[in-house]
């Protein structure tokens, strides 16, 4: 089962609608026992990085997701400030991120051929083989709603480029961690596609 | 490459969807929920719903309906109408909504942006601007309250302004041009676009897919949203909803 983590931000219901629509089973979970079951867990997020912070840590499951991420090692994907929170912090604010991946959430630097936020539909460049993106067509095109981008030390980690006045990390994965920063459920078939690639993969 | 956006924009009268002409003369054009439906399939690039009756009224926002709207919504969503304090903000972003505008609120409480994106972050606060244009003068006069409540402040300096205390967007709703169809004001919102380092919408006049395309080939990458274009076909205004497939969407992003 597919559980999406409410703990108060983001849009679980839309990530619910769309595993509805393509039959596969989900649940809200914003309790310790139903998130204990997930075998699987989509992270949202919408916000600024201390609010999502703060807010997940009063959820009372924190501890709950560290175990089942860093020990049982379960799929986990998380979505814009959800992905920003696997690091280790952000300069948007002064708490400290989940710090699952070795990485830093920083702000774009303006420049005269951007405005900020990076809002909109943009492309990616794949940068190394992830199931996510298997089959996905050509021309997909994802929404971007953010200021601050994922910078990951391990390139590694990295699994598609996306650009924005220069090149940045648009998601990433590290064993079964998964970060993207634009919005898959709100970027139409496309989007959709990379949740149904996300709901088969295997658990280790 | 960061496309254009090309966004309808809806208005909710007495909780159904109407369009105006010059901001008067609501026209019952559907139910918002079956509307966002066609569009998902239309798979638009972004969606703008304002309740032009909530500021007025005095009214909370209608947060059943904004809730319904944001569940139903397979894009990003704006919503806009009735609100004026941070509390109000964060209850719709935790709504699932991407994008919360302000306008009489900005006007009167300038602080609530700073206060506003500090919490829910600069991405989701939109100031959206009413602008009337001075008859026979270069000179644009800003509005609130559906047009009926004029504002002593300079637009330039107000947007200025609003981008210094954290606004993620800024809406030009060009009041004159509203439900004309006879194209976008270009060059105010050119000039708008030259003094800001946040992202800019118009939205006010566009009749035809060229009246986007000339803005966006003019001005670069730009939101460009539209009433009557999305809603209406043919002379006769008849009410269809329609919009430019991802080819035609394409072409105009070149």
């Amino acid at each position: 089962m597919i559980s999406i983590i409410n703990y108060g931000l983001g849009n679980v219901t839309a990530f619910k609608n769309i595993y509805k629509r393509l039959n596969i089973d989900c649940k809200i979970v914003s309790d310790n026992n139903d998130l204990k079951k997930a075998s699987k867990i989509v992270l949202p997020g919408v916000g600024a990085f201390d609010w999502a912070m703060d807010k997940l840590n009063e959820s009372g499951m924190r501890e709950t997701l560290d175990k089942l991420v860093l020990e049982k090692e379960v799929p986990i994907i998380g979505i814009c400030v959800g992905m920003q929170m696997m690091a280790k912090s952000s300069e948007e604010g002064v708490r400290d991120g989940l710090g699952w991946i070795d990485a830093r959430v920083k702000k774009f630097t303006i420049d005269k051929n951007i405005v900020l936020p990076h809002m909109g539909w943009n492309d990616i460049e794949l940068a190394n083989k992830c199931l996510l993106f298997q089959d996905l067509e050509l021309n997909s095109r994802f929404y971007f709603l953010h200021s601050y981008y994922f910078k990951e030390n391990n390139v590694s980690d990295v699994v598609t480029k996306t650009t924005y006045g220069s090149s940045f990390t648009s998601s990433v994965k590290k064993n079964n961690i998964y970060g993207i920063q634009f919005h898959p459920e709100k970027s139409h078939h496309w989007g959709e596609k990379l949740l149904k690639n996300f709901s088969n993969i295997e658990h280790a | 490459m960061l496309r254009s956006r090309i966004i309808p924009c809806l208005l909710i009268h007495k909780n159904g969807l109407v369009k105006t002409i010059n901001f008067k003369d609501p026209k019952y054009v559907g139910d918002p929920i079956n509307a966002v439906k066609i569009f998902n399939e239309k798979k638009v690039d972004e969606i703008m719903v304002l309740d032009i009756d909530a500021s007025v009224h005095g009214n909370e926002p209608n947060y059943e309906l904004i809730s319904k709207l944001a569940n139903e919504c397979r894009m990003p969503l704006c919503y806009g109408g009735g609100v004026k304090n941070t509390e109000q903000i964060k209850r719709i972003v935790e709504l699932g909504v991407e994008k919360v505008s302000i306008s009489s609120a900005a006007c009167e409480n300038p602080d609530l942006v700073s206060e506003a994106s500090s919490i829910v972050g600069n991405q989701s606060i939109v100031v959206v601007a009413d602008v009337k244009k001075k008859l026979f003068r270069e000179k644009y006069e800003l509005y609130t309250h559906n047009g009926n409540k004029r504002i002593e402040k300079d637009l330039f300096s107000f947007l200025k302004i609003m981008e210094d205390l954290g606004a993620g967007e800024i809406v030009i709703n060009s009041i004159d041009r509203d439900g004309s169809m006879n194209g976008y004001d270009i060059k105010l919102i050119s000039k708008i676009k030259k003094n800001l380092k946040i992202p800019l919408t118009a939205i006010g006049g566009a009749g035809k897919i060229e009246d986007i395309e000339l803005l966006i080939n003019d001005l670069g990458t730009i939101g460009a949203a539209a009433g009557s274009l999305f809603v209406f076909k043919g002379k006769y205004r008849a009410v269809l909803i329609n919009y430019p497939s991802i080819e035609e969407k394409d072409k105009i992003n070149k």
